[in-house]
């Protein structure tokens, strides 16, 4: 399936704040699209522009090979859910979800089934004469997402949709919001800055920073290959090691670089870095391996001596921080036999680090306006 | 719990200094002594007289032209302005939400003097027309304080979810921003009538021959001295605005809770 739904390089400035700048995505048919990012990254403007509540300054705004962006909102084949649901108070369920197909001047007959089949989606049937004020925050949602759907949509726009609801409610409408995607089938462009919400529900995410978009591609990419130092840090957790440099290329693509404060490493060189150029190495904690017995040797393979400075205990995993020379590693170990161990870590005790080359990044080091989004807090430094 | 003397003391003052004149006000209207005093017996007869009296009923149909025309006036333009100040944001804003608030702080016989002399210079004939502008001047700012109090507490979202369904302008405003401000609009308008319909000092400047109101009818028979009358005519008027008061009070808290 082809690109359905387009922004093609999108700027839009407020005053003298570039809130998007020269962004483009493309939606496929049926998709799950993703915009994450941290509060104030541009991602909001984007869906209002998407809606037709903004108009961009530069770019266009595609749909099915029509260019829409002059269109208002109410003349777009999309359809938004809102932050915190904009249910009409003072109508039912029914005619909330009724509303738009009322609008359209649809017959009457179709909007009684039309309205009573996304009753049955969202399993509200009972609920569907009740104000908004009388049902709950998960059940608002559910209404807000059939009163969008109602109209068949080509595109659905959720603006934080989970935002307002409690983390135990989220997870279950995360699970709910799946299911509506695979019955409707229509393409969803999701804004969030719930990395989790956006790594379980989305085929696709776009990492977005200050305007503008940092990398486009599956969860699994996102996380596993990071494009960028700010990808890295926001997306799950992970250690940077600074000041690198590569030293020496070998032909299979692997390279070795010298540190600043801690031993040299070997690392896959995915990026092509040049000899000479200074990078910013990121090793994901669960990539990490911590032991008492010194790791074989392998070609690929790290290993440097460390001394545990803290160990949080999860149930299923634990988390370890070990000191390795001016670096303070964290380390995430599945507890799968952790009772059975023969010698447990402890504080203070010597231990072997090691991972593969192909497991860490190379990155370019981020810019200091990233820095502080990126900060990990350190206990030691109190 | 503490327990405190204080709200029956306040009890006690609100009676003594707002509910007893009322109370002797009307139990006079019912009061066969001709100069009020000491109770002489009771009557139905100034009621009875005051149905017969032309004059007071042209000053009742006067004020009742005069509230609607200017409950209409200051309405639709209270309204306007409410939404204006609550929907654009720019630094004139607060100058002209000071200009808004200030009718309410003005003495009123100081808009009074300043609305007679402003009609006189321009050479427009005093009646019911120049009181009519005049209520509607003074009016504006209550209509558009009470609405503003609606509209801050409505979620501007509520109108990119109608656009978003397909909804035009007019289909909003009738679908979704009259029934929600309406309460509002209409406490507003209440507010304007029952302000419109006591009024005296800015009526008294700006009336001319054969507009008399109410409260202008009133003043002028307190000082012919035909005293009994009046008060039937007081307790009257008092019962409709309480009434519009009631009315009123009931449409803004209604949606509240």
């Amino acid at each position: 399936m082809g690109d359905f739904f387009e922004l093609q390089t999108i700027t839009k400035t407020f005053g003298s704040y570039k809130a998007v700048n020269h962004s483009t995505i493309t939606i496929k048919k049926g998709e799950v699209f993703s915009l994450l990012g941290p509060s104030g990254c541009g991602k909001t403007t984007l869906l209002r522009i998407a809606a037709g509540f903004e108009q961009p300054d530069e770019g266009r705004v595609i749909l099915d090979g029509k260019d829409i962006t002059a269109l208002p909102p109410n003349d777009r084949e999309i359809n938004t859910v809102f932050q915190n649901y904009a249910l009409f108070p003072h109508m039912t369920v029914w005619d909330n979800i009724a509303f738009g197909l009322k609008i359209a001047g649809r017959s009457r007959s179709y909007i009684k089934s039309e309205v009573e089949r996304m009753l049955d989606m969202i399993d509200l049937e009972e609920h569907a004469y009740k104000k908004p004020a009388m049902i709950s925050g998960g059940q608002k949602q559910r209404v807000a997402i059939a009163r969008a759907l109602v109209n068949k949509p080509q595109v659905l726009l959720l603006d934080e949709p989970l935002g307002a609801l409690d983390l135990k409610l989220r997870q279950r409408m995360l699970l709910e919001l799946d299911r509506i995607h695979d019955e409707v089938g229509i393409s969803f462009l999701y804004v969030t800055h719930d990395q989790g919400e956006a790594m379980s529900l989305s085929d696709r995410i776009a990492v977005m920073n200050r305007g503008h978009i940092e990398q486009i591609g599956t969860p699994v990419e996102i996380y596993e290959a990071p494009k960028s130092s700010f990808v890295a840090a926001f997306i799950g957790d992970t250690n940077f090691l600074e000041s690198g440099k590569v030293v020496k290329q070998f032909a299979d693509g692997y390279c070795n670089l010298k540190l600043d404060g801690f031993p040299d490493v070997i690392c896959y060189n995915d990026n092509n870095h040049a000899v000479g150029e200074p990078v910013v190495i990121s090793v994901r904690p669960e990539k990490l391996r911590v032991s008492f017995d010194e790791p074989p040797d392998h070609q690929y393979h790290n290993k440097v001596r460390g001394k545990v400075e803290d160990i949080i205990y999860f149930g299923s995993e634990t988390k370890y921080f070990v000191r390795v020379q001016d670096y303070r590693l964290s380390v995430f170990q599945q507890n799968i036999h952790f009772l059975l161990e023969e010698r447990q870590i402890k504080w203070n005790d010597e231990v072997w680090i090691s991972w593969h080359g192909n497991d860490s990044y190379m990155l370019q080091r981020y810019t200091p306006e990233d820095e502080h989004l990126l900060a990990v807090p350190d206990p030691q430094a109190k | 719990m503490k327990r405190s003397s204080a709200p029956a003391w306040t009890t006690v003052l609100v009676i003594v200094f707002f509910y007893i004149p009322t109370l002797t006000l009307i139990i006079q209207s019912f009061n066969s002594a001709k100069y009020g005093g000491g109770w002489q017996g009771f009557t139905l007869d100034w009621y009875r007289k005051l149905m017969h009296e032309r004059e007071v009923w042209r000053a009742v149909q006067n004020s009742l032209w005069i509230a609607a025309y200017s409950t209409l006036g200051a309405t639709t333009l209270g309204t306007l302005g409410a939404w204006m100040l609550n929907r654009y944001k720019s630094k004139l804003q607060s100058a002209h939400y000071t200009l808004m608030y200030a009718p309410l702080m003005v003495p009123e016989i100081l808009m009074g003097i300043s609305l007679l002399m402003f009609f006189v210079n321009l050479g427009i004939p005093l009646g019911l027309p120049t009181i009519i502008l005049a209520h509607i001047t003074f009016c504006v700012s209550y209509v558009c304080f009470t609405v503003m109090g609606r509209l801050q507490d409505f979620d501007d979202s509520l109108i990119h979810a109608a656009q978003d369904l397909g909804a035009q302008w007019p289909t909003i405003i009738w679908k979704i921003l009259l029934p929600l401000l309406g309460p509002g609009i209409l406490a507003g308008a209440l507010l304007a009538f029952t302000l419109s319909i006591d009024d005296f000092v800015i009526t008294f400047f700006t009336s001319g021959p054969g507009s008399t109101t109410l409260p202008v009818y009133i003043y002028s028979a307190i000082k012919k001295g035909s005293l009994a009358t009046i008060n039937a005519l007081s307790v009257l008027m008092m019962l409709v605005t309480f009434t519009i008061v009631l009315v009123s009070n009931h449409f803004i808290n209604h949606k509240k809770t």
